[in-house]
């Protein structure tokens, strides 16, 4: 049996690596990445407290985090697609259209 | 010496690594590369932390669907050229890295008073899995979290639905308004040649 | 586990490792010469009897050619996409049960590398892979042609992987184990592709899609695409895509014979009972492989619309069709019993959707004739 602080050191370091991604990349699609490796991290807290605890209840909504990162990734994808489409760039520090 | 603890050992670092080597790639192909080599280590290590479902779940659809529906997009609009990855702000990196130490001390000290750091998952997670993983997952799915299930499978449709919708490439409203109103008398309009889509929902 | 254990595990994957390079090395010779009966030629007859050597002087060949990099190529993705392509299919065939096993040393050895508790789906995940080694080589090669066809791969391989998955769920539902091994065990009495025909023709042409063979080979299409993917590709590197190709349709077929043709399962004689089922297990794979050299001498190459356009709008609703017909026979008897009224409802429902999917499949079909333009 691994010990449950060193699956959370884990993914805290996982979730921050994510977080450090989606401040500092400029690639829109990498900050889609990003936010995948964040998602990537709560799952394994909640299937590591899954087995902690003695209850599938943590993996039954590390499912629900995949299926919704699934849509997530489907519409986001299509959003940078239509923004490369008008704006010829996915250069997020370039998307500013709402900033003045 | 168990064989989980060597797997978590040698999965670990190398998932850490892929993540770090992820955020300092500059070119957005290697970065996804480096992305899947984490997500399948961290795949194993469901494996090891009993989830095999998820392992496979894990597999399927993030290196299997969604890494392959970034690698797609990546190539179809050709946005593979370097990054910079030069910080504009000045002494942001110092910060972050100051505070990045000061969130590792809060996580440790958390994780010190939260569940001490001897904490072993006690023995016996095979009763909660009672015959099988998938079908005490499956089971837990569809009488507890029936209603959730619904809604995800929802969402799912909504999403792909959107997807479609936003990444159609639309032909200008004037334009085809103007070919309407030129052509008024034709009894039946066939149905324009669908062009072939550019881009499938996945979901 | 002892180190017998670990010994006899080892051995095994040597074995499995060999038996598939030269199943691949005879299948391109055995393909070269159906095709070649088919169009009443004589194929390849120099090398060996009756050229049976064929693809071993091809693969030396290969081996001693130079390996060319284009200097556009984005390197390291360069050299480890063709591992990549064939790692999958190797490993797919790891939960594959080939025979039954013997008793070597007092214990007993099965016919499979590793029994995994969710063997259905490391198939699934496997050949979800397979489109990793040919969307990287398309992209890293640093050229048009190759890219082209990787983009097409992708889409293409995505696509069809969901009819795939959803013939395996058919298939998972009607024998209730996500084991290899127990799914062919419940395949005592009659196997799977009697009552699971719909998903057996499902899989079998998503299993085309997913290997890009003829008919739906558009990845290489030699006449748009030059090769495809691999057109910057020599020497060993080009070896090993075209040995992955052969190896992605053995495990396949493997895998179709497996979860619809009782896999090892046979009629055989009491005496060297451990070989029988293997001959079983070769003898119907080399039955699909036939039927796939078969298709792909007959079609012609689909167009890449109508190849999205058959994935998503006839193979995946009828796939889905099948999963919920599939789940009405197994759970509608436990639930209101086996009174007539419902079975005779139920048949019905099925019937005017099949219909319903058939008539507007068709309507399709005219309007596409209808309207030429």
């Amino acid at each position: 049996m691994i010990r449950l602080p060193l699956v959370l050191f884990f993914s805290a370091v996982l979730f921050s690596a994510g977080v450090y991604g989606v401040l500092a990349r400029r690639n829109a699609v990498l900050v889609l990445m990003s936010i995948e490796l964040m998602l990537n991290a709560v799952n394994v807290n909640l299937i590591a407290f899954s087995q902690a605890l003695h209850d599938l209840t943590g993996q039954a909504f590390a499912l629900f985090v995949i299926a919704v990162a699934a849509a997530e990734v489907g519409i986001g994808l299509a959003i940078v697609i239509l923004i490369y489409r008008n704006r010829e760039t996915i250069n997020i520090d370039e998307v500013n259209l709402l900033k003045w | 010496m168990a064989a989980d603890w060597i797997v978590f050992w040698v999965c670990a670092p190398i998932s850490i690594g892929s993540a770090i080597a992820m955020l300092l790639q500059r070119n957005a192909v290697h970065a996804a590369l480096f992305l899947i080599v984490n997500l399948f280590t961290v795949a194993v290590l469901y494996l090891v932390l009993g989830a095999p479902f998820l392992f496979a779940v894990q597999i399927i659809v993030y290196a299997g669907a969604i890494m392959v529906l970034f690698l797609f997009v990546i190539m179809l609009l050709g946005v593979d050229r370097e990054e910079r990855l030069v910080e504009r702000l000045r002494g942001q990196r110092t910060a972050a890295i100051l505070l990045g130490l000061g969130v590792v001390g809060e996580v440790v000290f958390a994780i010190r008073a939260g569940v001490g750091f001897s904490t072993r998952a006690p023995a016996g997670f095979g009763a909660a899995n009672g015959g099988g993983n998938p079908q005490a997952l499956g089971r837990l799915l569809f009488r507890a979290y029936f209603l959730p299930f619904e809604v995800t499978s929802i969402l799912l449709m909504v999403a792909a639905v959107a997807a479609m919708v936003l990444a159609r490439r639309r032909e200008r409203p004037v334009a085809s308004a103007e070919r309407r109103a030129q052509e008024p008398i034709e009894p039946s309009e066939p149905s324009e040649p669908s062009e072939p889509r550019e881009e499938e929902p996945v979901g | 586990m002892d180190w017998l254990d670990w010994l006899l595990l080892a051995a095994r994957v040597v074995v499995v490792f060999f038996v598939l390079l030269l199943s691949v090395i005879l299948l391109v010779w055995v393909e070269r010469k159906v095709v070649a009966d088919m169009q009443t030629r004589k194929g390849p007859m120099r090398a060996g009897p009756r050229g049976v050597l064929v693809s071993l002087a091809d693969g030396i060949k290969l081996f001693f050619k130079e390996g060319i990099t284009p200097a556009l190529a984005d390197r390291p993705v360069y050299l480890i996409a063709p591992i990549v392509s064939m790692l999958p299919a190797f490993l797919a065939f790891a939960v594959i049960p080939f025979g039954t096993g013997v008793t070597l040393f007092g214990r007993r050895v099965p016919f499979q590398i590793a029994d995994l508790n969710v063997g259905i789906l490391w198939v699934l995940a496997m050949s979800s892979m397979m489109v990793y080694g040919i969307v990287l080589a398309g992209w890293s090669s640093g050229s048009n042609y190759p890219l082209l066809g990787s983009i097409r791969s992708s889409a293409q391989m995505i696509s069809y992987e969901v009819g795939m998955a959803l013939a395996l769920v058919s298939v998972l539902m009607y024998s209730g184990h996500l084991r290899m091994t127990q799914i062919v065990a419940a395949q005592d009495r009659v196997w799977n592709v009697v009552p699971q025909l719909p998903a057996f023709v499902i899989y079998l042409i998503a299993g085309l899609a997913e290997t890009n063979r003829p008919p739906f080979d558009l990845p290489e299409a030699e006449t748009e695409l030059v090769a495809g993917y691999h057109t910057e590709y020599s020497g060993i590197k080009f070896a090993m895509f075209y040995l992955a190709e052969y190896l992605n349709t053995v495990t396949v077929a493997a895998i179709a014979t497996t979860l619809f043709l009782g896999g090892w399962r046979g009629p055989h004689p009491e005496h060297l009972a451990w070989l029988w089922p293997i001959l079983w297990f070769v003898v119907k794979v080399l039955a699909i492989i036939y039927a796939y050299i078969w298709i792909r001498a007959t079609l012609p190459r689909f167009r890449y619309d109508r190849l999205m356009a058959f994935g998503w709008k006839v193979l995946i609703p009828f796939g889905l069709v099948w999963v919920l017909a599939t789940g009405a026979v197994i759970v509608l008897p436990d639930v209101y019993g086996r009174r007539p009224v419902v079975i005779g409802a139920a048949a019905v429902l099925a019937v005017v959707l099949l219909l319903s999917l058939l008539w507007s499949a068709l309507a399709r079909r005219r309007e596409t004739v209808e309207a030429p333009s």
